[in-house]
């Protein structure tokens, strides 16, 4: 059995899979097409001398291989969130090592900072920006200019945010943050109704479900379809469907129990 | 109202609505101008098509297909990718309101009503990709393009 030579050591050939797997890893965990996500590590392993790479990729795990090598390896992928600052970085670092201007030790060193740090705006800020998307949108979608409920609607929708934000870290059941958060935004819609600080109760619940319904996941999901990537599409589906699901029942139970 | 003061509030409110969702999901900050240009487009092109008549999937096609090019626009000149300024664009575009409906024509038991508000949020959330697939489509024709008019230079300077 005579195999090809490779144009570089095994050594370097372990470290170049890592680094391919890590970079679809954190690309897929943040929400990146799957083009992109093959069509990147396609060009490190090119740029690293390896012309025959083998890169197969699901929403949750990948494998790459290498035409002719006893050598595959997988990764699992536990996380699905949207974080496109993590995507931009990864781009530039795969730009940067095809102009050569990093090693291969440098760009494995610089993902792994990558995926370590997880990088965010403050929480303040995006309350703040949760309250701005609830308050603006309410007016754009109700199309009725409903400036009585634009502040409140504001308020829900930021406690909305902080209370999916919270109960996130504290449990790792899926679909239950976005349940709780919808029943939170439900139970503040009715105690503002009550207090007759808002007027409109479907208008507020609209607005402050904004920053919480998974519209681009589920754009996405079609996009990916449309792409071919049929298994990416279908799962990405699947997580959005049961994401509107879950905020359907928080905000049903308040229908049922209020009205 | 005024049909010039409601252009502003929507242009306004839907510039600062994508800005703000860009925030929620992290888009790097030098980014964030440009994503509120493209949601405002988006949203404009939506908006205007919408009370012109023209029905909500045209108008939908429509805004996600100038929000796509837009998008690569700015991808090419910011060398970013291009998902960047698309997903935060399109939130202003995304059936959130008419989903909304279907949860609650389905608590209180019109089951019809909730079917026909579910089968449109699927509607126009195909309708949205099928903008993209054409944005995507309009960048291959104008690559080809491109590429044929280089090589016709390229012969001409050769002969």
């Amino acid at each position: 059995m005579n195999q090809p030579a490779l144009p570089i050591s095994t050594y370097k050939l372990d470290l170049l899979i890592d680094t391919c797997l890590l970079t679809g890893r954190i690309m897929i965990e943040s929400g990146s097409e799957m083009y992109r996500v093959e069509d990147t590590i396609n060009r490190i392993a090119n740029n690293a001398g390896v012309k025959n790479s083998v890169i197969y990729t699901t929403p949750t795990g990948l494998f790459f291989g290498i035409k002719g090598q006893p050598v595959s390896e997988l990764r699992q992928i536990n996380q699905r969130t949207i974080n496109l600052e993590k995507v931009q970085q990864v781009n530039t670092l795969s730009r940067r090592f095809a102009a050569g201007e990093i090693g291969l030790w440098q760009l494995h060193y610089d993902l792994e900072q990558i995926d370590r740090e997880s990088l965010f705006f403050p929480l303040w800020l995006q309350t703040l920006a949760a309250i701005v998307v609830s308050a603006t949108l309410m007016i754009l979608f109700s199309g009725q200019y409903d400036w009585r409920d634009f502040l409140i609607t504001g308020l829900i929708g930021g406690c909305g945010y902080l209370a999916n934000y919270y109960i996130n870290l504290w449990t790792r059941v899926k679909f239950l943050s976005e349940f709780l958060a919808a029943l939170t935004i439900g139970v503040l819609g009715v105690v503002a109704i009550r207090l007759n600080w808002g007027s409109n109760y479907n208008n507020i619940l609209i607005g402050a479900m904004m920053p919480l319904v998974p519209g681009v996941p589920l754009t996405n999901s079609i996009r990916d379809l449309f792409a071919g990537h049929l298994l990416t599409g279908t799962v990405r589906a699947v997580e959005a469907i049961l994401t509107a699901a879950a905020i359907g029942t928080g905000i049903g139970l308040c229908f049922r129990f209020f009205f | 109202m005024n049909i010039w003061l409601q252009l502003v509030i929507q242009t306004g409110f839907s510039y600062l609505a994508t800005i703000a969702f860009a925030i929620c999901i992290n888009i790097p900050r030098r980014a964030l101008n440009s994503c509120g240009i493209c949601g405002t487009a988006g949203w404009l092109t939506y908006w205007l098509l919408y009370n012109l008549g023209s029905g909500r999937m045209v108008a939908n096609v429509a805004g996600s297909l100038l929000l796509g090019v837009m998008g690569i626009i700015f991808a090419r000149r910011k060398r970013m990718p291009a998902i960047l300024f698309n997903i935060p664009g399109i939130v202003p575009l995304v059936p959130g309101a008419t989903a909304y409906q279907a949860v609650h024509e389905m608590v209180f038991g019109s089951a019809d009503q909730a079917i026909i508000y579910t089968f449109r949020v699927a509607m126009v959330a195909g309708a949205i990709a099928v903008g993209f697939m054409l944005t995507s489509l309009l960048d291959e024709v104008w690559r080809h393009f491109r590429q044929h008019q280089q090589q016709n230079l390229l012969d001409k300077n050769s002969h």
